[in-house]
C-alpha cells in the first residue's frame, strides 16, 4: 500500500531544511481546512464544490509523493463533477494516511 | 524581470516564491490568492510575467488571460495535464506547469519566457527601426496527441500543408501537426525560411538544386508558385 513521503518536497526544497519545515507547515496549515470544505460540500450533497477542493488537495497528495493515490484523486475530482461519489471511501483513505503522516511533523 | 504569482493555494504560491528566489533576475514584485485582485494591480502596473493558476474559484486562468488587454508574458501552473492544447489558443502563454513543480522544470519556463520577451523587443525593434525583423528563435513547439515537441528550425527542410494538417519534414522524421502554414510561419526565422507554393515553407539552406518550377530538397520535389518566384530568386546568393 502506498505511503506518503518527503522525496518531492524535499525536491522542492533543494537542500533547505528551513525551506523544507516551512513548506511542511504550510501543508499542515492549509490541508485540515481543505478536508473541512471537502467534508462539508460532500455532506451537502454538493459536488461540483467537492470536486474542486479535492484538486486542490491533489497538489498536496502530490508534494507527498503519492502517485497513485494522485490518480485516484484525479478520477475523484472527474467522477464528483458528474455527481458521482463512489470513490469516497477511496479517497477519506488517501486523506487519513496523509493526516497521520503529517502528524509527525 | 519582475513577476506576479496568482493562485489561490497559499503552498503553491510559496514554492514559487522559493524557486524564483533561485533566479537572479526575477523578482516577485506581488503574490494574489484571488484573480479579482491581480486584475487591479496590473491595471496600474506594468509587468514582464505572471505565473498563473488556472484553476480559481469564481474564475480560471484562461477566463483572467481573456480580461487583459495586452497580457504580460504567462506561464501557467496547474495540477491537471490535460489542459495544454486550450493553453495553445494564447500567443501570450509560454509554458505550462505541472504541479508539484520543481526547480528545473521551473528554470526551464523562466528561460523560456525570457526568450520569447527577447524575441518580442528585437522584433518591436526592428519594426520601430523600419527594417524587416530576421529575429526568432532556433525552436519552436508543436503538440502532437498533447505533446509539446520540441522541433529545432535548423533541422526543418520542408514544411507541407495538406488539408487540416501541416507536415513538417526534418532531417530526422516527419510531423504531423494540426495548424496551418500561416500559423506556423511566425515562428520560423525569416531569414532562413520561405513559402515558395500556398503548401510549403522552405528552408532555403536545404535547397540542393532549382530547375524550372520546381526546388529538390532532399529527395523531396517542391513546387513553385509563379509568384513567389522572384522573391525566390531574389533571396539566393546568385553568382
Amino acid at each position: 500500500m502506498e505511503q506518503p513521503n518527503l522525496s518531492n518536497i524535499q525536491s522542492i526544497a533543494r537542500g533547505s531544511k528551513d525551506f523544507e519545515l516551512k513548506l511542511l507547515n504550510v501543508v499542515k496549515e492549509e490541508l485540515p481546512t481543505e478536508i473541512d470544505a471537502f467534508e462539508k460540500y460532500i455532506k451537502e450533497g454538493v459536488y461540483d464544490k467537492a470536486s474542486e477542493m479535492v484538486h486542490k488537495i491533489k497538489h498536496k497528495i502530490s508534494l507527498l509523493s503519492m502517485e497513485q493515490s494522485y490518480y485516484t484523486a484525479e478520477e475523484f475530482e472527474n467522477e464528483l463533477r458528474n455527481n458521482n461519489p463512489n470513490l469516497l471511501m477511496d479517497f477519506e483513505e488517501i486523506l487519513k494516511k496523509m493526516r497521520i503522516f503529517l502528524q509527525r511533523y | 524581470m519582475n513577476c506576479i504569482i496568482i493562485d489561490d493555494e497559499l503552498t503553491s504560491r510559496i514554492i514559487l516564491n522559493q524557486h524564483c528566489s533561485g533566479v537572479s533576475d526575477l523578482d516577485v514584485i506581488e503574490e494574489f490568492s484571488n484573480a479579482i485582485q491581480a486584475m487591479k494591480f496590473l491595471n496600474a502596473n506594468e509587468i514582464d510575467l505572471i505565473f498563473l493558476d488556472i484553476h480559481m474559484p469564481d474564475f480560471s486562468g484562461f477566463d483572467f488571460i481573456q480580461t487583459l488587454k495586452n497580457p504580460p508574458k504567462v506561464i501557467l501552473t496547474t495540477s491537471d495535464k490535460g489542459l495544454a492544447l486550450d493553453a495553445f489558443e494564447y500567443d501570450c502563454i509560454v509554458d505550462y506547469l505541472v504541479k508539484p513543480i520543481l526547480f528545473p522544470r521551473f528554470e526551464k519556463a523562466v528561460e523560456k519566457a525570457r526568450s520569447f520577451s527577447q524575441r518580442d523587443n528585437s522584433k518591436a525593434e526592428a519594426n520601430n527601426s523600419g527594417s524587416k525583423s530576421t529575429v526568432t528563435t532556433n525552436e519552436f513547439y508543436v503538440n502532437i496527441d498533447r505533446t509539446l515537441i520540441k522541433i529545432d528550425t535548423d533541422t526543418v527542410n520542408v514544411i507541407e500543408a495538406k488539408g487540416d494538417y501541416i507536415f513538417i519534414k526534418t532531417t530526422a522524421k516527419e510531423y504531423k501537426v494540426h495548424t496551418t502554414l500561416k500559423k506556423i510561419v511566425d515562428k520560423l526565422p525569416p531569414n532562413v525560411f520561405l513559402q515558395v507554393h500556398r503548401s510549403y515553407i522552405i528552408n532555403l539552406s536545404r535547397i540542393v538544386d532549382i530547375e524550372d518550377n520546381s526546388i529538390l530538397i532532399d529527395k523531396d520535389v517542391i513546387p513553385i508558385s509563379r509568384s513567389k518566384r522572384p522573391e525566390l530568386m531574389r533571396r539566393l546568393n546568385l553568382v
